[in-house]
């Protein structure tokens, strides 16, 4: 079983997550930017996370024999803070990098002014890069906030085929399948989704454009739940080929758009099986 | 190894050589226009053309051209000092491998070596094998470059990336007793040694102008210590708080 987690924060994880991942099947996964837990207070802060997202944890990886890419944005919550809104400028330079196969994580947290004028520049340029835009949909007044993401994209240069909104649910998964964007759906332990509702939503609305991912970050999550929803897919009825569509063939389609998925990573050393990144001084 | 434009050309399609065409034009444009000079209401992020064009260059002419085609965009924008320290803190992995990779080529004299510096501090082996090319070599002070070797050999570089390796060990006692001392704590540890350290050792142990001098090994591990388990047993003399090795080292 090949799986492709689309939504993952690598760099909250350990290298024992490296490893299981890729026992469970885990062979590529994309690691959009997001906030940290705790505000940055420059854009500088956000430079390094980024360069981070392209150059360290793309080799950390690889050691492991996962592809690793990233998604680069101004989050949410930190489009509110001006200290933090000048990243906007230079976004343009990061979004050229191989390994960015799209913008994000964009979209509403408290649906303010400044949300509305962030999500929109971002769209914009993903527009300009021809890249596809990962949608975070908010978790506080979700049905509302999907319904104002939607027509922002609506009224964006981006086609709907391009955006994946995210952290879907059963509330609205039917709205976001309406508008033409892509489906994503985040499994978590407690909150959010889990892999039997998830089962019964693709029961209900098939495996077209439909994306699973872990979204594991520094909170209480779980890197293996995409292999778990395939798990229960499986002793559900459906065949290989439906999970293989929905853990694989999917994401890759979606985030393909962007030109730049790079797919073929070697097999981890079995020297290193088991064993650390190499430190240099160790 | 990096291409020159002449091989590009012969091996590029028509599409990515017509946009390497432009991409140095525009890198020799900026190389006439007045470095780094900042342009009256542009923002601190913006990049000059040419820049952008450095980091799309594997999706353009191909990720094994990447490289070469982005030392001859530095070649040719006549990069400076500003200019290759930005693309280096702001690169990707492989975009600061080609600033490492071009550095002797560009008219920086020794003041780029904070970025080699920071490439030996990585723990990305690939930033390690770019770090100890010609400009590594010649500009490095001999405690960095010693330095330099051993993280080869801790990280499992191969020391062939290590240019002008015999020129700079020849003779150098001091990197002969870091090797042994690396040697006896690897034994210690029952962990095996590099077989990459027994090329640098054999280096080292060359006098400057003769030929290997015998018994002249500073650290006592053995000069011609042979592959597989006598190399593991070569006890080092100067480090007596080291254990014996054991059986299963």
């Amino acid at each position: 079983m090949r799986i492709f987690d689309p939504h993952i924060h690598m760099t909250s994880r350990t290298t024992d997550d490296y490893r299981a991942m890729y026992e469970a099947g885990v062979r590529a996964l994309v690691e959009p930017s997001f906030w940290l837990g705790q505000p940055r207070t420059s854009p500088a802060s956000f430079f390094d996370y980024f360069d981070a997202l392209l150059g360290w944890e793309p080799f950390r990886a690889s050691q492991y024999g996962i592809a690793h890419h990233c998604t680069l944005a101004l989050n949410p919550k930190e489009a509110n803070d001006p200290r933090c809104t000048p990243v906007l400028d230079a976004l343009p330079r990061y979004l050229e990098k191989d390994g960015v196969v799209a913008v994000g994580e964009i979209g509403y947290d408290s649906m303010t002014p400044a949300e509305d004028h962030a999500l929109a520049a971002q769209l914009q340029l993903a527009a300009d890069h021809q890249l596809p835009a990962l949608v975070h949909t908010p978790h506080r007044d979700k049905l509302a906030g999907l319904h104002r993401t939607i027509d922002v994209v609506r009224e964006s240069n981006l086609p709907p085929e391009f955006v994946l909104l995210d952290h879907l649910n059963e509330t609205t998964v039917e709205a976001a399948a309406d508008s033409g964007c892509w489906a994503g759906f985040s499994i978590y332990p407690d909150t959010k989704m889990d892999e039997d509702r998830m089962v019964a939503i693709l029961q209900n609305h098939g495996t077209e454009k439909m994306i699973v991912n872990s979204a594991a970050d520094w909170g209480r999550s779980d890197p293996l739940k995409t292999r778990k929803v395939a798990d229960a897919m499986l002793k559900a009825g459906f065949t290989e080929d439906d999970v293989d569509q929905v853990l694989w063939r999917n994401p890759v389609a979606f985030y393909g758009q962007s030109g730049r998925l790079q797919l073929d990573v070697a097999a981890p050393d079995p020297l290193h099986e088991g064993n650390s990144i190499l430190r240099g001084g160790e | 190894m990096l291409k020159s434009r002449e091989e590009l050309d012969a091996e590029l399609g028509g599409a990515a050589r017509a946009w390497l065409d432009e991409a140095l034009a525009e890198a020799a444009h900026d190389a006439e226009a007045a470095h780094d000079a900042p342009r009256p209401g542009a923002s601190p992020y913006a990049s000059p053309p040419w820049e952008l064009r450095y980091a799309a260059a594997g999706r353009r002419c191909g990720p094994e051209h990447a490289d070469s085609v982005r030392s001859l965009l530095l070649v040719a924008a006549r990069a400076t000092l500003p200019s290759v320290t930005r693309l280096y803190e702001q690169g990707t992995a492989a975009e600061r491998r080609a600033v490492l990779l071009t550095l002797h080529r560009l008219d920086l004299g020794p003041t780029a070596l904070p970025l080699v510096e920071d490439a030996l501090r990585a723990n990305d082996t690939r930033l390690v094998a770019a770090a100890v090319g010609p400009y590594a070599a010649d500009h490095l002070d001999p405690h960095a470059w010693r330095h330099a070797v051993l993280k080869c050999l801790f990280t499992e570089v191969p020391v062939a990336a290590i240019a002008r390796l015999g020129e700079r060990a020849r003779g150098d006692a001091e990197l002969a007793r870091m090797l042994g001392d690396f040697a006896a704590e690897r034994t210690a540890a029952g962990r095996t040694v590099p077989e990459d350290l027994r090329t640098v050792l054999g280096h080292a142990r060359r006098t400057p102008t003769g030929p290997t001098t015998p018994g002249a090994a500073p650290g006592g591990v053995a000069r011609t210590a042979p592959a597989g388990a006598d190399a593991h047993r070569a006890t080092p003399t100067p480090a007596p708080a080291a254990p014996a090795p054991t059986e299963e080292s």
